[in-house]
């Protein structure tokens, strides 16, 4: 099951140090996966060598195309290379933990006040810059994928999530399905005629 | 088997995330707020907020608020568990055969049809949060003024957050 690659001569790293270094990116980073990357390349890749620049670079293609969240992802990945299952347990464990515990911490308090007129009031506040972020992000997302038949099936997720009422469990496994139809079965037609 | 229940309902979530937090919230609306109703629309609002202005990824901060508000610590742990349940196998899976994956014809395929897509979840959470957040003519004046900080001068997503709280509690309060 283990992988042993990038530069023998570096020392593989404990599972005590992968679990606390992970930790240290989940307690830190701010801003959810994606925030994590720079992090996790910082420390493994620059800071003590045990991954290369490039494989580094495979693994977040990897990870990107697979479900789930991003940051779990990498964490298991980078924990199997180095360390095997117990690695990715200590690694995963390790970047999860303080977003566990902080949002438990957070969330026994955010019930007993969120009826308090001063807080509700805030929270109509926030609620709208969530509207912004979250808008800002597919606008950012919308550009990368400014062609005619992308704009064409985000119309088309857009209108059978929001207006339709579809569920997007559904509307993600049919959006992959026609992918694979339409652009992989091309490809190969392509190929065998050349 | 409230239990049982967050699991199963997190590793769906888990098993079709793809593109990060936000394009998942689509999903998390359906079947959080609407089909289990664990949590009101306002209050699944405040949630993005709060995993927001907290460190770690916001698909294990949402399944950690959920299922604490829904069966305490218990529930937080099977949440969180199920949402990354199914892709941990994959990770393991997948880092076996690295290259062939690498080099698949299928998963560029399948990833041209489900990028667009993502785009699309987005603005579909941003119309349906719309309809709960925005709740007045002052809150399409704050909308704008956030923009400008976001887009004109690049402010930090958490700086905004704050801002935003000042903001309603001078409006609102």
């Amino acid at each position: 099951m283990i992988v042993v690659t990038g530069d023998d001569t570096v020392e593989k790293p404990s599972l005590l140090r992968l679990f606390l270094t992970f930790m240290k990116i989940g307690a830190f980073t701010f801003g959810g996966g994606y925030a994590m990357i720079p992090v996790f390349e910082r420390e493994f890749v620059k800071r003590y060598g045990y991954i290369e620049e490039d494989e580094f670079a495979n693994i977040l293609a990897m990870v990107q195309s697979l479900p789930g969240v991003i940051a779990i992802n990498f964490a298991v990945f980078i924990g199997l290379r180095l360390r095997g299952l117990k690695g990715a347990l200590a690694t995963s464990i390790g970047v999860a933990l303080p977003s566990f515990v902080i949002i438990i911490v957070i969330a026994t308090f955010f019930f007993q006040y969120i009826d308090n007129p001063v807080v509700a009031a805030i929270f109509s506040g926030v609620r709208i810059s969530v509207v912004a972020l979250i808008f800002t992000a597919g606008v950012k997302l919308f550009k990368q994928n400014l062609h005619l038949q992308g704009t064409f099936l985000a119309a088309l997720t857009f209108a059978l999530v929001f207006s339709v009422g579809v569920h997007p469990f559904f509307v993600i496994l049919m959006m992959g399905t026609f992918g694979y139809l339409i652009f992989a079965t091309n490809e190969v037609k392509k190929h065998d005629i050349a | 088997m409230i239990l049982l229940s967050l699991f199963f309902t997190f590793m769906l979530i888990g098993m079709v995330s793809f593109g990060g937090g936000y394009a998942m919230l689509p999903l998390f609306e359906r079947m959080i707020v609407e089909q289990h109703g664990w949590l009101s629309r306002s209050l699944f609002i405040d949630m993005i907020a709060l995993s927001q202005i907290t460190p770690g990824p916001i698909a294990i901060n949402s399944a950690t608020f959920i299922g604490f508000q829904i069966a305490s610590v218990a529930g937080a742990a099977f949440a969180t568990v199920g949402v990354v349940f199914v892709p941990f196998f994959l990770v393991g899976i997948v880092s076996k055969y690295s290259e062939r994956f690498k080099e698949s014809k299928v998963v560029e395929g399948i990833f041209k049809g489900l990028r667009p897509a993502l785009v699309g979840m987005i603005f579909s959470s941003v119309a349906s949060i719309a309809t709960d957040a925005l709740i007045d003519i002052y809150a399409y004046f704050i909308f704008g003024f956030l923009l400008v900080l976001l887009w004109k001068f690049k402010m930090h997503p958490i700086l905004v957050i704050v801002i935003s709280g000042v903001i309603g509690f001078i409006v609102y309060y």
